[in-house]
């Protein structure tokens, strides 16, 4: 009850902020939360097909980017020798910005959903590879070694130990990167092909439909608070025990 | 035929730079159902000698067996209890006490019958559902226990199970860990920090030497067994008699004038530079 609460002070807080930011600049580009809400309503039927078409492009990508990359961080978090292996490699990529090889994608893999799912599932994989890594390299070595004693096999040390131990750390990895997700998907939506929420955005945009722009610049913001929230909630599902601490 | 049996036991850690020597020339033989309490100083090799024992880690030399076989890998019979406990965060009680069943993939009725049984042995059963971090020191101390108990184990393995808590739980835990002890039919080796714990929980108690770790004095302690001994003149004594001992060997490795040197414990610090 009290998180709903705080919840919806935040976001009178946003609107308020919004409203006194669109009478401040006072431009047609910037329309005030209340002369926004209608258009919404007025191009929902329009937007859906593209916003169901981003959700599908994100979600698949993020959810290939993770199924690669968690075991192989689990694998390599705690197999020193496969560390020492790929270390390097992942020094000289990790850093690397995916987006830039958004123009070599869309060569290879035409203009559809391919390109966009591979760019962000890249940028997916390499986040939650070095979380999970640093995650299942930290489990501290008492637990590891008091469910060996018991006879476990390493399956069992990792499906006991090393999994639930790097949960939290891979959802805080996911909710991070959900913001860098939807982020690249505007891009690359916006640069190639004709469907999907940047698209519709930058389509409006050209066409100096602004308040049919600002409807999708939300709908993508919205996309974005969704993909964080569903992850905050799956995580507190599959980490109750840390929820137990604060009763 | 002991139950277990170290045959002159060395370790050494490997270490990119540093090796450490943590146990040399170790040996020493427990019976079937003995109570033995390890004490030495810090850094001594006390708990790499039971992580030996649990097959967690191999001999650099020497041999560790346990009823006359070889230990080279988890025994089903040894059952470990670390400092910190060694619980999973993510279980909630049952399922820690559980573990040791469900990775030993024993019958789920089983498992229920024995987890529940060790529960109320441990005094948790109304606690099944919670979490360890919903736990006081004390219980998470029981539950660890649990987890051996449920286990039917004939060797119990304690890396100062109780130095987290406070005096007077300490003291309880002691009570409950000699009353199991007494209905059950395990040998037991704690390893401990403190001299009367080991007086209360060891019919003989094994002072180690400097690192590297052997043997360095056994005190035979036969009035334990009863949780009124604490109470004795002899536990006193007793006490006494080991701080005596304890007291010689931290002479001996600060290398104090007057020590006895011959044990070479001064020429060998234990750490070499590989």
């Amino acid at each position: 009850m009290r998180k709903l609460l705080s919840y919806l002070a935040a976001i009178a807080v946003i609107l308020v902020v919004w409203e006194l930011a669109a009478l401040m600049v006072h431009s047609p580009v910037l329309p005030t939360p209340l002369a926004t809400f209608p258009m919404l309503v007025r191009y929902a039927g329009a937007l859906a097909p593209d916003f169901l078409i981003s959700l599908y492009r994100v979600v698949i990508a993020m959810a290939l980017g993770t199924v690669l990359a968690m075991p192989l961080g689990l694998a390599v978090g705690r197999s020193p020798r496969l560390d020492t292996l790929l270390a390097p490699l992942l020094y000289i990529l990790y850093p690397i910005p995916k987006i830039v090889f958004l123009p070599v994608l869309l060569v290879l893999l035409g203009l559809a959903d391919a390109p966009k799912i591979v760019l962000i599932a890249i940028t997916i994989f390499f986040q939650v590879l070095v979380t999970v890594r640093d995650a299942a390299k930290a489990v501290p070595e008492a637990s590891v070694l008091s469910v060996r004693s018991l006879g476990a096999s390493r399956l069992d040390v990792f499906t006991n130990v090393v999994v639930p131990a790097s949960l939290p750390e891979l959802f805080t990895a996911l909710r991070i990167s959900s913001g860098t997700a939807v982020a690249i998907l505007f891009f690359a939506e916006a640069i190639a092909g004709s469907t999907g929420l940047g698209y519709f955005i930058v389509d409006a945009w050209g066409a100096i439909d602004y308040p049919r722009m600002f409807a999708g610049i939300i709908s993508m913001g919205l996309l974005g608070v969704a993909l964080y929230e569903v992850f905050d909630l799956v995580e507190h599902r599959l980490t109750r025990w840390r929820s137990s601490v604060r009763r | 035929m002991p139950m277990l049996s170290y045959k002159d036991v060395f370790l050494t850690y490997r270490g990119t730079a540093v090796s450490v020597k943590a146990l040399s020339h170790f040996s020493l033989d427990i019976d079937p159902g003995e109570p033995v309490a390890i004490i030495g100083p810090s850094g001594c090799g006390k708990s790499t000698a039971l992580l030996l024992a649990a097959g967690l880690l191999q001999p650099t030399d020497g041999e560790v067996s346990i009823a006359a076989s070889k230990v080279t890998k988890p025994r089903f019979e040894t059952a470990l209890i670390l400092q910190d406990f060694g619980l999973l965060p993510w279980k909630t009680v049952y399922d820690n006490a559980a573990l040791g069943l469900r990775v030993r993939k024993f019958k789920r009725s089983e498992i229920r019958q024995r987890t529940e049984k060790a529960l109320q042995q441990a005094e948790l059963a109304d606690f099944a559902r919670l979490y360890p971090a919903e736990l006081s020191g004390g219980m998470r101390q029981r539950l660890a226990l649990a987890r051996a108990l449920a286990l039917d184990v004939n060797l119990l393995l304690m890396d100062e199970p109780l130095s987290a808590l406070d005096a007077l739980l300490r003291e309880q835990l002691q009570d409950l860990l000699l009353q199991l002890w007494r209905t059950s039919a395990y040998a037991q080796v704690l390893v401990t920090h403190s001299i009367e714990e080991a007086v209360f929980l060891g019919r003989r108690i094994i002072i180690m030497s400097q690192r590297p770790g052997r043997v360095a004095h056994i005190v035979d302690n036969p009035g334990m067994g009863s949780t009124d001994f604490r109470g004795e003149a002899a536990f006193y004594t007793k006490c006494q008699e080991v701080r005596a001992v304890l007291t010689a060997q931290s002479l001996k490795g600060a290398g104090v004038a007057g020590a006895d040197v011959a044990t070479g414990a001064n020429a060998d610090a234990g750490v070499s530079r590989a």
